[in-house]
């Protein structure tokens, strides 16, 4: 008995190894290549080259701001939505649900051309044709591209408090729509919305195809073309925005954490 | 003049008529209850009367206000439900004062009140805590609070102790009962236990697939059931289809035994079949008395010792009835397959309604 526990139990080591091996092989090598800049000894040159870079900044920032508006439009669009699902629509679940997956079928490619035949310059809403308006394009595509997530995140942190009645016992008490949504609504789905919102941040930071497709200056593009250019420098763009992702990870894991938030 | 008043309510969903013509009268600082089993429309026509659901047809009045197009924000009417249902961001004290925050009142004011209604709960020390912090009666007691901060002018009470364990339950339930006594305030309350609805009720209103069955006072329904449901629903009565003799006479026979009832079955003839309710306290081993009893043979088939009292399974021939007798030391209950001669009044044999 303890033997074929012990012997299930090594063969779980070798498989949690054998995958550990998997992905940090890649990752190790990668954070080794990147300080070699310097020929024959280890520093963070390629780290200072990229980080003292304006075009970094730029594309970084820019970048980082696309991603916030995308997560306050987000959230304005998907927490109404569900909530309004969850207490008057729960029929048209099924079909919310679908259109939210959409993104995940269909190839940003795809779209992002279907944007540019309807909102090309010469089209009867040329949202293309001045750089401002095309960014805005690129937030709508952004809340597309991050709509599984988003809606998902927001769908079940709904579902674990009892929305209808949570609204009904504060209409109750005489309280209408916006006192029920602002009061109530967002603050009990604080955690969820933060879960959506950093795995929000997280596709919107290192997005290529849109933004490439879309012409903007977005950290996407920029480490595609550092990428076709250096040698070095890519290796610690990768490193940089790998740490960005788990860094939007961990701090889902602390805010989930938080007490004040639904348990 | 009633207080709510409820006339000709109806509800459907889809084709489905889940509440039909519901007609009700509740006077001002009543304590009304609304029993029945799962599905029999009592949690429709509170939500109606809260303002959850529409009414499909017929009106609602409250305190001579029309509320029946009103919504739920707007009817001053506070609900306690089965689930608590305490925002859970908020704390205990800021969960009493939501309404009062919403109703735009001034800080001290709400103060006030809260520390009012938190000693009316017995509570004060829990003020800051956060409602999963607490257990479930004094999250109950906290949403008790909540919906009478605002002074509503109808307290209604969903199901509110069915989620609690049977100690709390009983011991919340008069608590409940004596702060609606203290503040005079009217209320309803739903809850499928019969026990529950005949410890604290003013009224009862049985209620099955949407209609009302009967509406009495707790010692009404539970000793004059007028329909087979309502006696089958509430206590332990005996059921016993009886065939009409002479209705006049208000004579049946039960198994082969001839009975005689204090009540008419109206309009039957001779041969029909009427059901009969006979409670359990009611049967005792002495013949019934010429002229104003009943008397039957059975054969005793279970002894059950429950302590000061002993239940016993009695059979005529087809049909069993089952007896309460008070322990005695000096009179030991009779033997299983003892031959035995069972005595009830006449008035003690109800003669129940046909079923609709």
């Amino acid at each position: 008995m303890s033997r074929a526990s012990s012997a299930s139990r090594t063969g779980a080591w070798i498989a949690f190894i054998l995958a550990a091996i998997y992905f940090l092989v890649p990752l190790f090598a990668t954070v080794e290549f990147s300080m070699r800049m310097i020929q024959g000894q280890y520093s963070l040159e390629a780290y200072r080259v990229v980080l003292s870079d304006p075009n970094f900044q730029a594309t970084f920032g820019y970048s980082a701001l696309i991603a916030v508006l995308t997560i306050i439009a987000g959230i304005i669009l998907v927490v109404p939505t569900a909530y309004w699902l969850q207490l008057r629509l729960p029929r048209l679940r099924p079909i919310v649900e679908f259109i939210t997956l959409l993104p995940l079928i269909i190839p940003p490619i795809v779209i992002v051309f279907g944007y540019l035949r309807l909102f090309n310059s010469s089209s009867f809403l040329p949202l293309t044709a001045s750089e401002r308006t095309t960014d805005l394009l690129l937030v709508c595509a952004y809340v597309t591209l991050s709509l599984p997530y988003m809606y998902r995140a927001v769908d079940t942190g709904m579902r674990a408090i009892d929305i209808r009645t949570l609204t009904e016992a504060a209409e109750s008490l005489g309280a209408g729509w916006p006192t029920i949504l602002f009061k109530l609504i967002f603050p009990n789905l604080r955690q969820a919305i933060l879960s959506g919102a950093f795995l929000t941040f997280a596709i919107a930071i290192g997005e290529f195809t849109m933004a490439s497709l879309l012409d903007r200056p977005a950290f996407g593009p920029y480490l595609q073309l550092i990428g076709a250019n250096r040698a070095y420098e890519p290796s610690a763009l990768a490193i940089i925005a790998f740490i960005v992702t788990w860094a939007c990870m961990g701090l889902i894991q602390l805010v989930a954490r938080k007490p004040g938030g639904t348990p | 003049m009633a207080f709510l008043e409820i006339d000709h309510l109806r509800k459907s969903f889809g084709g489905n008529a889940v509440v039909s013509d519901f007609s009700l009268d509740v006077a001002k600082g009543e304590f009304l209850t609304f029993l029945g089993p799962s599905g029999c429309g009592k949690t429709t026509v509170l939500r109606m009367v809260a303002g959850f659901e529409t009414a499909s047809g017929g009106t609602i009045r409250i305190g001579g206000q029309d509320v029946t197009r009103l919504r739920a924000n707007q009817r001053r009417v506070g609900m306690v439900f089965q689930s608590y249902a305490l925002f859970p961001n908020l704390t205990v004290a800021e969960n009493i004062g939501f309404g009062l925050k919403v109703a735009k009142c001034p800080a001290a004011e709400i103060r006030a009140r809260v520390d009012d209604m938190l000693q009316l709960i017995k509570l004060p020390h829990l003020a800051g805590r956060m409602p999963r912090q607490l257990s479930g009666g004094q999250q109950q007691r906290v949403a008790l609070a909540r919906a009478l901060a605002n002074k509503p002018e109808l307290l209604l009470l969903d199901e509110p102790l069915s989620a609690l364990d049977a100690k709390i339950r009983v011991a919340l339930r008069e608590e409940m009962r004596q702060v609606q006594r203290d503040l005079g305030i009217t209320s309803i309350f739903v809850t499928h236990d019969q026990e529950e609805a005949l410890s604290i009720s003013d009224r009862i209103v049985v209620m099955n697939e949407g209609r009302i069955e009967q509406i009495g006072t707790p010692f009404e329904i539970y000793n004059f059931p007028r329909t087979r449901f309502v006696a089958s629903f509430v206590g332990t009565l005996n059921l016993l289809d009886g065939q009409v003799v002479d209705a006049a006479a208000g004579r049946f026979r039960i198994d082969g035994q001839e009975v005689v009832a204090a009540g008419r079955p109206d309009g039957a003839v001779a041969g029909e079949k009427r059901t009969l309710a006979l409670r359990p306290e009611a049967i005792s081993f002495r013949p019934g008395e010429p002229g104003t009893g009943n008397t039957l043979n059975a054969t005793i088939e279970e002894v059950s010792f429950l302590g000061a009292v002993i239940r016993i399974r009695a059979r005529l021939a087809e049909v069993t009835l089952s007896l309460d007798i008070f322990n005695n030391p000096h009179a030991p209950p009779p033997e299983r397959g003892a031959n035995v001669t069972l005595g009830f009044t006449r008035a003690d044999l109800l003669v129940l309604e046909p079923s609709a």
